[in-house]
């Protein structure tokens, strides 16, 4: 017998469940602070280079704050969506894929419309983005829900033919005409007003993408706390047999979680499009779809949990590209810590669902 | 043979909250054979861990052949010449029937040589098998012979058999027990693990009881009355459940023809059944698990669908209808499985009271759920089914097995269904929690309710069913009435000896006195 | 486009080349699977075992040294895996991409300094008197070892899992968990093990991109081909020979692709890199449409043993 042992709890603790987020992030920062220390940094500086100094320091603050919202807005839109389908055991990976498709789809739509100044041309790439990301998320879920085709393989081939179709449409279909034979589109932030999504309020970094995550998030949170739907999602995830005999489809099921990431994921895309990188060009997008794998996650696949996460997560890359600028820190190290922080989280959830209990125990008699 | 083979003494085994065994002492006897009695939950299992070695007791000592016995794992046991068979858990039903008893051997012959052993053995007590068919594709008792030829290729001293006849129909066991008798015959210590009395009264030599972790008593069981016997496992007098006999109404439920194809692999396929349900009636159905129990109540809960005029409910053709839609028409059911597919275990009761009640309670509107709803009709179950819990927000798997199981039971009884469907409505339950629910079933069929229980407990059948039938591989026999029936007549509706013709069941007391001992 | 420039002995030949790298990982992740654990950090443990492959091959000037130090750098990736999964009970498909996202940072944080540099190159084999056989010979017999080695590698888990005791209880553990462990066995000393073959094998099939395939270090530069070692897995029905049968199909439609692409085919280059990836969807849909017969028992579920 060994000296410490795991005992199952009947159900996970809350409070715990609640503060292995936490916990991970201080263990991740212990972590983190050795892996700068080898990396020839001082990992007191680097810590603070990465969560203080985006926030707070004089020089940065004004610039870097902004961002978080910037970065935050699709990280928080896409976990929304992923953690529907994870609670109920539906993994979908390749939100990444439904991103680049929304951005295409929803840039498509606007391009397709240039010059035009109608104020409709940017709800319609909207609702073109969110369609775009569905759609490819539907391939997915209808390979699963027809044939029961592996999601998780499926999801993730289909980023790399949607890479494929982004390279294609931003050195073909989509290329700017005027952009002299370089690949890419028209910049829709720049150049085409009616299909920009500018900030809202200046230097806020809030714009309509962020307004969208906002929404998303009350959106997932009544519905898991109060809709049949959310509790269909909760109970399939948890014994999908007593789902079945609950009357819950797992087919519906399927289409609706892998839906609803998608188009999140796919709306994700456009705002980012549209806005902060202006433009469809071969790498528009930065790994958004599996970062926000991370952050859902972190978020304990919680709504609420996922906005505080999202923020989190958005801090570490603009503190990642501070550490980058100021302390030559380079890129990877903070792809490095997220992926740490995801260890450490899942290392910790061990504490929520059972009990240590550390000798054998004493016999009452 | 003063010297007892195995001998314990005062084992003790605490978990958190519970002390399994507490001081337990007895001794068995080389060529014994040794029931150990007790109810669910009386720490038999735990028991039987530590002499196999998958425990360690916290006090206490074993002793083999008056020798210090610690065995820190099952090789070391076996090691000693101590084998077990199972009831569930340890076979694999992707690899066939060598594989799965080289597994369970420390020194396996190579392949063909052990395939030949396999025969020979197998052949020599009673119980042929193929080694080159795969375990899944076996019945229930077929797999317990590949469990008990496992053993007994290892020439074991002391064979442990943990409820060995849930398996198996009247007839299976009387052959098991022709096999059990021989080994004994030749020196070989048997501990007999059951709570069903009359097999013990009909097999045993002795008799130690367990009662919440201790020993309560020791007997020879040839030598007490079954209600004795029972008296000594429970503590208590135990009531019989009772009711009024009515007359039988109108036709509720019938199933006609209805075949659908095993759901997974290693399903059953049910093939033509049809039944009539009346108003007041409770049809039992016995059969040995896996013969399509789970299938037959998938099949009238909804969760599987089949041909609409497969299935009817006063008239009305429902075999297209998911659960819900069933549930609506007052249709009803209780899975066997409590956690995982009748109740969901990390969630809590007052959602498990969604999981079903969500129709018939109109625990939702416009899609949102009305969570005080759903608590007030957790609340009510709990208060009319006597159902043990600190609160509706405990998490289903908290709740011991007969608490969980009156909080199912109980929570389709009060949606007041016109048909209810339930499946081994008492399997693991505690004597009094069993008396309960019997209880109550029989009061809802009282009150004009058609009842379809289905059970491996043929006494719980023989005792609420008005009419009585069996499934046989995914065939259920014409239903009788259960008044009069013979176990002899309710086995060959299990199916008899399944698979056994090579074996000694046609004519069984010439080839016992054949083989020799 | 011109047909003509398609060399079918040397399409056939690189196909082998192209085949390996997924041809070890599928391996590993085959043997993962047989013990009942999904291990989704294939992926990441490729890259990293391309990435440390290169560095140590750059550094020692022998590719050999590279190998063996990508196999240990895989191996002790997943031991990250194993004991969040095994130990912390963990879920494992969560912990798999985890483990991926953190080979991805891990390997282009090693990376950095490798950037642009060359392979120490790695000589071919010719088997004597077999590769003089015209046609066969170049096509079969004219490799670099590691392709001969993955071969022997398959003989190796194929007779191991079919014939031996230890395979015997590796599937055990895989099929039915509580029951190997109520027989004693050590359901998590196995699984350890196989997970740390499983890394190594991955580690193997990354530096055999780097230093034989491309040959040099370029970020991200697995592309995916962990990902299509575990659909291969499935393809195979987790089998040994039909792993090098799913392996080599897709190193053959990898090879005839990129031939096309430098043959100036009429087919836009985007739509021929994609195609291995379309085609493994395809193949898996076939697959399910068949049913994925083969599965063991435990896969993916959390062992833990109670009482």
């Amino acid at each position: 017998m060994s000296l410490i042992r795991l005992e199952k709890r009947a159900a996970p603790s809350r409070t715990l469940a609640a503060l292995t987020p936490v916990m991970a992030v201080i263990a991740t920062m212990i972590a983190g602070g050795i892996m700068f220390a080898i990396l020839g940094a001082n990992p007191l500086e680097a810590i603070r280079t990465i969560f203080w100094d985006p926030l707070f320091d004089p020089q940065f603050g004004p610039y870097s704050r902004p961002q978080l919202l910037v970065k935050a807005a699709p990280l928080i839109l896409i976990a929304t969506g992923l953690a529907l389908g994870f609670k109920a055991g539906i993994w979908n990976i390749g939100a990444e894929g439904q991103y680049i498709m929304g951005a295409v789809v929803g840039a498509g739509a606007g391009l397709a419309f240039y010059p035009s100044e109608s104020p409709l041309i940017f709800p319609f790439m909207v609702l073109a983005g969110g369609f775009g990301g569905w759609a490819w998320a539907m391939i997915p879920a209808i390979l699963k829900t027809r044939f029961g085709t592996n999601e998780i393989l499926v999801s993730l081939m289909l980023v790399y033919v949607a890479e494929n179709i982004l390279a294609s449409v931003s050195s073909g279909l989509l290329r700017n005409p005027e952009g002299m034979g370089f690949p890419g589109s028209r910049n829709l932030a720049r150049d085409y007003p009616a299909a920009s999504n500018t900030e809202i309020i200046a230097n806020t970094g809030m714009h309509w993408g962020v307004v969208a995550a906002l929404i998303a998030v009350i959106f997932a949170y009544v519905l898991m706390t109060r809709h049949k739907m959310g509790f269909a999602i909760r109970l399939a995830g948890e014994a999908p047999r007593a789902a079945r005999f609950a009357g819950v489809s797992p087919s519906r099921l399927i289409i609706f979680c892998l839906g609803t990431a998608g188009a999140l994921a796919g709306l994700a895309g456009l705002f980012e499009v549209s806005g902060p990188a202006g433009q469809i060009s071969i790498d528009f997008n930065s790994g958004y779809g599996f970062t926000a794998i991370i952050v859902a996650f972190l978020g304990r696949l919680h709504p609420i949990g996922i906005l505080l996460a999202g923020l989190l997560m958005a801090l570490t890359y603009i503190g990642g590209e501070l550490a980058q600028l100021m302390l030559g820190m380079p890129a990877a190290a903070i792809q490095l810590f997220q992926g740490m922080l995801l260890f450490f989280l899942l290392a910790m959830d061990v504490f929520a669902n059972y009990r240590i209990r550390i000798g054998t125990p004493e016999v009452a008699t | 043979m003063s010297t007892p083979y195995l001998a314990l003494e005062g084992l003790t085994k605490a978990y958190p909250g519970v002390v399994a065994n507490d001081n337990v002492s007895f001794q068995i006897m080389p060529g014994e054979v040794h029931a150990l009695l007790g109810e669910n939950g009386a720490g038999k299992s735990t028991l039987v861990k530590m002499i196999y070695g998958l425990v360690k007791p916290d006090r206490g000592a074993m002793r083999v052949n008056g020798a210090t016995y610690e065995p820190a794992n099952p090789h070391a046991a076996r090691g000693s010449g101590v084998a077990m068979v199972f009831q569930h858990f340890s076979l694999f039903d992707a690899l066939d029937v060598a594989e799965n008893i080289a597994l369970g051997m420390d020194n396996p012959p190579r392949m063909r040589a052990l395939a030949a052993r396999i025969r020979e053995v197998s052949e020599a007590y009673g119980l042929p098998l193929d080694p080159s068919r795969r375990v899944g594709d076996l019945s229930a008792g077929e797999r317990q012979r590949v469990e008990i030829v496992r053993c007994l290729l290892q020439n074991p001293k002391l064979l442990i058999m943990d409820e060995p006849t849930s398996v198996l129909t009247p007839q299976e066991v009387q052959i098991l027990f022709e096999t059990l008798r021989k080994l004994s015959s030749e020196g070989t210590a048997i501990l007999y693990i059951s709570h069903k009395l009359e097999e013990i009264r009909t097999l045993c030599d002795r008799a130690t009881v367990l009662r919440l972790g201790k020993v309560v008593g020791a007997a020879n069981p040839r030598e007490k009355s079954a209600r004795e016997l029972a008296e000594m496992m429970v503590g208590t007098v135990l009531h019989t459940p009772s009711r009024d006999t009515t007359a039988p109404g109108e036709v509720l439920l019938t199933v006609n023809d209805l075949t659908l194809p095993a759901a997974s692999q290693f399903g059953t396929t049910l093939k033509g059944v049809s039944l009539e349900l009346r108003a007041g009636e409770v049809l039992g159905i016995a059969g040995v698990a896996g013969n399509g129990q789970d299938e037959l109540l998938g099949a009238l809960s909804g969760e599987r669908l089949s041909a609409a005029n497969a299935v009817t409910l006063s008239g009305k053709p429902i075999g297209r209808l998911g659960p819900n839609a069933r549930r609506r028409l007052g249709l009803l059911a209780a899975p066997e499985e409590r956690l995982g597919h009748a109740a969901a275990p990390e969630m809590s009761l007052t959602e498990n009271a969604l999981l079903t009640g969500d129709i018939r309670e109109k625990l939702t509107r416009n899609g949102f759920v009305g969570w005080s709803k759903a608590r007030a009709f957790a609340k009510k179950i709990i208060e009319g089914f006597d159902v043990r819990t600190p609160g509706t927000e405990t998490a289903a798997g908290a709740l011991s097995g007969g608490n969980l199981q009156k909080f199912v039971i109980g929570r389709e009884i009060l949606q007041r269904p016109t048909v209810l469907v339930v499946n081994q409505p008492t399997w693991g339950v505690d004597a009094s929690a069993a008396a309960a629910i019997r209880q109550a079933l029989l009061d809802l069929a009282a009150e004009g309710a058609g009842l379809i229980v289905i059970s491996q407990d043929l006494d719980e059948l023989m005792e609420i069913s008005d009419r009585f039938s069996a499934l046989n591989e995914g065939r259920l026999a014409r239903a009788v009435p259960a008044k009069g029936l013979t176990v002899d007549e309710i086995g060959l509706m299990m199916g008899g000896a399944h698979d056994m013709h090579e074996a000694h069941a046609e004519d069984s007391p010439r080839t016992a006195q054949e083989v020799p001992a | 486009m011109d047909f003509g420039s398609i060399n079918p002995i040397l399409l056939i030949a690189s196909l082998m080349v192209a085949s390996t790298p997924i041809l070890l990982a599928a391996l590993g992740e085959m043997v993962v699977e047989k013990a009942g654990v999904l291990n989704l950090g294939v992926e990441g443990m490729m890259i990293t075992g391309a990435v440390v492959g290169f560095a140590i091959g750059v550094n020692t000037g022998s590719s050999w040294a590279g190998f063996a130090v990508a196999a240990l750098a895989g191996a002790a990736l997943s031991m990250i895996f194993a004991i969040i999964t095994q130990v912390l009970l963990s879920n494992q498909v969560a912990t798999g991409l985890g483990l991926t996202l953190f080979g991805l940072g891990l390997s282009s944080l090693i990376g950095k300094p490798y950037v642009g540099m060359k392979a120490p190159g790695f000589a071919k084999l010719h088997i004597p008197g077999l590769s003089e056989i015209p046609f066969v010979g170049p096509v079969l017999f004219r490799h670099d070892p590691m392709v001969y080695v993955s071969i022997l590698i398959v003989a190796g888990v194929w007779y191991l899992l079919t014939f031996t005791r230890a395979g015997l209880i590796l599937r055990a553990v895989g099929e039915n968990h509580n029951a190997a462990h109520a027989l004693g066995y050590k359901v998590k000393t196995v699984r350890f093990a196989a997970i740390a073959f499983g890394g190594a094998m991955a580690g193997l099939g990354g530096a055999y991109v780097s230093l034989v395939r491309v040959p040099q270090w370029v970020e991200g530069m697995t592309a995916g081909a962990g990902w299509i070692a575990l659909a291969i897995v499935v393809f195979a029905s987790w089998r040994p020979w039909r792993i090098l049968l799913g392996a080599y199909l897709f190193g053959g439609i990898t090879v005839l692709q990129l031939n096309l692409q430098a043959a100036g085919s009429s087919i836009p280059v985007e739509y021929l890199s994609m195609s291995p990836y379309v085609i493994t969807i395809l193949v898996l849909v076939i697959i399910s449409i068949r049913g994925n017969h083969g599965a063991p028992g435990s896969l993916g579920r959390v062992f833990h043993a109670s009482h």
